[in-house]
């Protein structure tokens, strides 16, 4: 009863992956199901929440609105590919640690990506820009408080 | 390797905001959900459950093409159904089979589930089966569940109102003595409407079947591993033995995922009969319909007072709409019988009558959310101590301050003991502050310049880290509470704690390494906690009901406490001095006063490699397991809240939110401060946005995030937190729970802010959500009201004034009438 498949060329984070999907299949769940990158989270799969939010050709965008096959050759980045190695974090990951910006954990790789796609467009937003960008996501654990903290502290890191 | 000369460890690792270890690995996006395990396993069919459209009736059939791998009612031979026991004579259970047999109880109950290779091959074949339901007349509210002549949502036998499964009473013996001599009674009803965790995770589960042993391992979302896997065990009749239930990483939980999903039995027998893995992952549309609801409610109060405030007897008559069925382990008892015991909170009532009634309708089934009934509870006494200081002319704070409970411990008219805490300084701390005559100034400022700002306050009590009593008090078949934990050295130095409580986002696998390495004399960053699975942990209750630092935690401590002593004789062995001489710290024994010391691990590694050396007496290995069964402890707070409302849209802006919190001893701060911001924006959610809405069909309507409407930053105020630190001898730490209370305070509060700044338009706001529209039509018929009032008085003038106002027209502000005042 499956439907044919097509075959399909991601890059993600730098790795090309040469995959077979249903035409049908979100992009989200070919990074999950397929090239076995499941930091990217499913919370409504309506492009509500956000928890699927990546970056395609550096800009923020919902993993579970777009077919895996509209990114054929697109450029993706997931929560995966933001730390520049095992060693190190990503100043938005080592702030989100320093000011406890998680709880669950479940909305996070989200909303690094969304920060990171905001702050690489504007690196000194204005609070109410940041407050503004960040309201795309929903998270249900912090009261978003830390959240917007560590996105501060880390705007700042990145301007240094 | 030698000991430092001096130690730059602190003394204490309790009370520092070191970060989480549980952050790097789910910041790279490591972290193992459900749904990863899920997608990992590329052998595993995939689960979805077809779930009834209709709200009553009887089942006629299912069915589905031969293709379809169909599994039925039919299918569970030997599965029991799910009917958890509450030993009181006014409780009527509500079995619940694992999917529907013959006859349908609310909108999304499964009536089967198919399994594809695919989830999208799954999702092919739940569309093309077929089921027959015939319909029934629903019953969607509390009046129409016990009316005289009421379907029946299931055949009781009921001793009372039909439908009716709690029925609990109790009046003090001095109660209408006292209603009979206080001077005023304040009438009010409150109510709350229908509300969802919603964590931003749904539920999912993975089964898996290990040929070899013939176990299966089960992954599950779920903050309750061990009961889980009883109550999965005792359904099925298999072995508790057969069955490891593991929650890896969990994506929050707020008491939606401590109850026992139908839809994990299906799961479990099916992969077990099939001998396959099967994966099933919720939609948030599922999770909205049928994954456990919470706090629709009405209250009727009336507080007796005398005339200088003092509250001196309280009638209560609570109703809680408890959906179709009763949830296992904790029964659809606990949030009538929660409100019943509890509703009093931080006042010092004298006497007390109270009846507290759960109704079952056929709806989705009710379990607990964070705070349970306490918002309620508290919006109903925050409400009734402001409508009360308005009908006296006494001002919200001092009646507070009359009524607060200062002696403690203090024992409440249902017999609960309110250890050490401080409402009066919390209450005090928050009004100076706020600075209220400031905030006065500015409220009538604003007033004469037309705009509406308000300020209101809640306070409570926190019944946190209860035990067995407790739970043995609501005469529950299971009763929850202790917590063991087994707390072992390996012969390197390191240190694992092996918990029963199961946390999903709260940080315990940090906080309880700060516990232990306190005790031990180690760094934290040495300690391993081992929590959420069946096979690696001891049995116990998991995380609910802000208990897991108090209960955990004090097991934790009394485990380290055990061991130190230990530690202590055989290093005093190794450095040749009296063991009292030996200080545990920085991962070293020392010598009081002298240079000698020795490493931790040292001590470990004779402990289990050169026994033969250890002092007389002392046993190999280095070990030590401890269980604490507290009474329970609570932690209070006061919240205060500035709002502006914009009558002409019934808008509420939040201005400012102050929480004075009292949780005694903070383990980690910025720990506790999450978990209150956390708290208070689900309040301010309750209070003013989310709302479970059904049609007249018992359909629901709100099934998707845009419908529900969680906040997102744009709607959250900055909150601002103080601490207060109360020692209390009740909890082995010292630490209180802090889980609940964000939640239970925020709505009562935010709903006062409002009755205060609509106050001059005659406005009380006592339902939550307090919507737009909501506050729209309240002003919209307190204008009525007024017109009437004057057309009344004086027909002439009404002449000229025929014109109702519309829910969108600027009201015209009337002189204050008090809601529920004299005339
Ligand atoms: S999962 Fe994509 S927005 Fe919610
Ligand atoms: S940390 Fe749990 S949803 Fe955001």
């Amino acid at each position: 009863m499956t439907s044919p498949t097509v075959p399909l060329r991601l890059f993600v984070n730098g790795d090309r992956h040469e995959i077979q999907v249903e035409p049908r299949k979100t992009l989200a769940d070919a990074l999950r199901e397929d090239c076995g990158l499941t930091g990217t989270h499913l919370g409504c799969e309506h492009g509500v929440c956000g928890a699927c939010t990546i970056l395609v050709d550096g800009k923020p965008a919902r993993a579970c609105l777009m077919f895996a096959v509209q990114c054929e050759g697109m450029s993706i980045r997931t929560v995966e590919g933001l730390a520049p190695d095992d060693e190190t974090l990503h100043p938005l990951q080592q702030a989100f640690w320093d000011n406890h910006g998680l709880q669950c954990g479940f909305c996070t790789p989200g909303f690094l990506m969304l920060a990171a796609g905001v702050l690489e467009e504007n690196p000194e937003p204005t609070e109410e820009e940041l407050v503004e960008a960040l309201s795309s996501n929903l998270c249900r654990c912090t009261g978003y408080q830390n959240i917007l903290k560590a996105t501060q502290c880390a705007a700042e890191a990145m301007r240094e | 390797m030698s000991a430092p000369a001096t130690s730059t460890e602190p003394m204490n690792w309790v009370g520092q905001s070191i970060r989480r270890v549980e952050d790097p690995a789910i910041l790279r996006g490591w972290g193992s959900y459900v749904a990863d395990i899920a997608a990992r396993d590329r052998a595993c069919h995939y689960a979805v459950f077809v779930r009834s459209p209709i709200a009553a009736g009887r089942l006629v059939s299912v069915t589905a093409p031969a293709h379809v791998t169909l599994v039925t009612a039919q299918d569970l031979a030997g599965v029991a159904q799910v009917s958890p026991v509450l030993h009181r004579p006014d409780y009527v259970p509500a079995p619940m089979p694992a999917l529907a047999i013959d006859v349908v109880r609310f909108v999304g109950e499964p009536v089967a589930m198919v399994l594809g290779r695919t989830p999208a091959e799954a999702e092919d074949a739940a569309e093309l089966v077929d089921v027959q339901i015939e319909p029934h007349d629903p019953v969607l509210t509390v009046r129409q569940a016990t009316a005289p002549d009421a379907p029946l949502v299931h055949p009781g036998p009921f001793p009372g109102e039909p439908n009716t499964v709690i029925d609990a009473r109790l009046t003090t013996p001095g109660f209408e003595d006292a209603v009979a001599a206080a001077e005023h009674h304040v009438h009010l009803t409150v109510e709350s409407a229908r509300q969802s965790a919603m964590p931003m995770e749904a539920r999912a589960s993975h089964v898996g079947i290990d040929r070899a042993s013939g176990r299966i391992t089960l992954h599950t979302t779920t903050q309750m591993p061990h009961v889980i896997r009883t109550g999965i065990c005792d359904t099925l009749g298999i072995s508790e033995d057969l069955l490891r239930v593991v929650a890896p990483d969990v994506g929050g939980a707020f008491g939606a995922k401590m109850s026992l999903a139908r839809e994990d039995l299906v799961l479990v027998h099916t992969a077990r009969r099939l001998g396959r893995s099967i994966a099933w992952v919720e939609t948030r549309e599922e999770n909205f319909l049928a994954s456990w609801h919470s706090r629709e409610q009405e209250y009727q109060l009336t507080g007796s007072f005398t005339a200088n405030g003092e509250l001196v007897a309280l009638r209560a008559d609570l109703v809680a709409d408890v959906g179709a069925y009763s949830c296992y382990p904790v029964t659809f008892g606990v949030e009538p019988l929660m409100a019943f015991a509890e509703l009093p909170g931080p006042y010092a009532v004298g006497e007390y009558s109270v009846r507290s009634r759960g109704v079952i309708t056929n709806k989705c089934p009710i379990a607990p959310y964070r705070g349970v009934s306490r918002p309620v509870q508290t919006l109903a006494m925050e409400r009734l101590m402001d409508t009360a200081a308005a009908q006296l002319g006494l001002d919200p704070v001092q009646i507070r301050q009359t009524n607060l409970i200062r002696d403690y411990p203090h024992t409440t008219p249902t017999g609960m003991v309110i250890d050490p805490s401080s409402h009066l300084e919390a209450l005090a701390t928050a009004t100076q502050t706020i600075d209220v005559p400031a905030f006065r100034e500015r409220q009538a400022a604003a007033r004469a310049a037309g705009r509406y700002l308000g300020l209101g306050f809640s306070c409570f009590a926190e019944r946190t880290g209860y035990g067995v009593p407790v739970f043995a008090a609501r005469s529950m078949g299971i009763t929850p509470g202790y917590e063991k934990v087994d707390l072992a050295f390996d012969p390197s130095g390191n240190v694992v704690l092996r918990i029963g409580a199961s946390p999903h986002g709260q940080g315990l696998r940090t906080t309880l390494a700060q516990v232990v390495a306190d005790e031990l004399g180690v760094d934290p960053a040495v300690v391993r906690v081992v929590h959420s699975d069946t096979d690696a942990t001891p049995y116990g209750w998991g995380s609910f009901g802000s208990r897991a630092m108090v209960i955990a935690g004090g097991a934790a401590r009394m485990a380290g406490a055990a061991l130190r002593p230990r530690m202590e004789r055989i290093a005093a062995e190794l450095l040749e001095c009296a063991p009292e001489d030996v200080e545990l710290r920085g991962g070293w024994a020392r010598v009081r006063g002298a240079g000698a010391a020795v490493s931790i691990a040292d001590i470990a590694r004779t402990a289990y490699h050169r026994s033969h050396t250890l002092p007389e007496g002392e046993q190999a290995g280095l070990e030590q397991s401890a269980l604490y069964n507290p009474l329970g402890t609570f932690s209070n707070a006061v919240h205060a809240v500035e709002v502006e409302v914009d009558p002409a849209t019934g808008e509420v802006t939040i201005g400012r939110f102050l929480v004075v919190e009292d949780a005694g001893v903070l383990v980690n701060p910025a720990i506790v401060d999450g978990q209150i911001h956390g708290g208070v924006v689900q309040g301010i959610a309750n209070a003013l946005l989310e709302e479970l809405i059904y049609d007249e069909r018992g359909v629901l309507v709100t099934t998707s995030l845009m419908d529900f409407l969680p906040p997102t930053l744009a709607e959250v105020p900055r909150i601002e937190i103080e601490h207060l630190y109360t020692a209390s001898d009740f909890t082995v730490t010292g630490a209180k729970g802090v889980g609940e209370g964000g939640l239970i305070g925020a709505p009562a509060a935010v709903l006062n802010a409002i009755t205060d700044a609509l106050t001059p338009l005659g406005i009380a706001v006592n339902r939550m959500p307090a919507t737009p529209a909501r506050i729209r039509e309240e002003i919209r018929r307190a204008t009525e009201r007024s017109q009437e009032h004057r057309q009344g008085r004086s027909p002439a003038a009404a002449a000229g004034s025929a014109t109702t106002a519309s829910a969108e027209s600027v009201p015209t502000p009337t002189p204050a009438t008090v809601p529920g005042g004299k005339p």
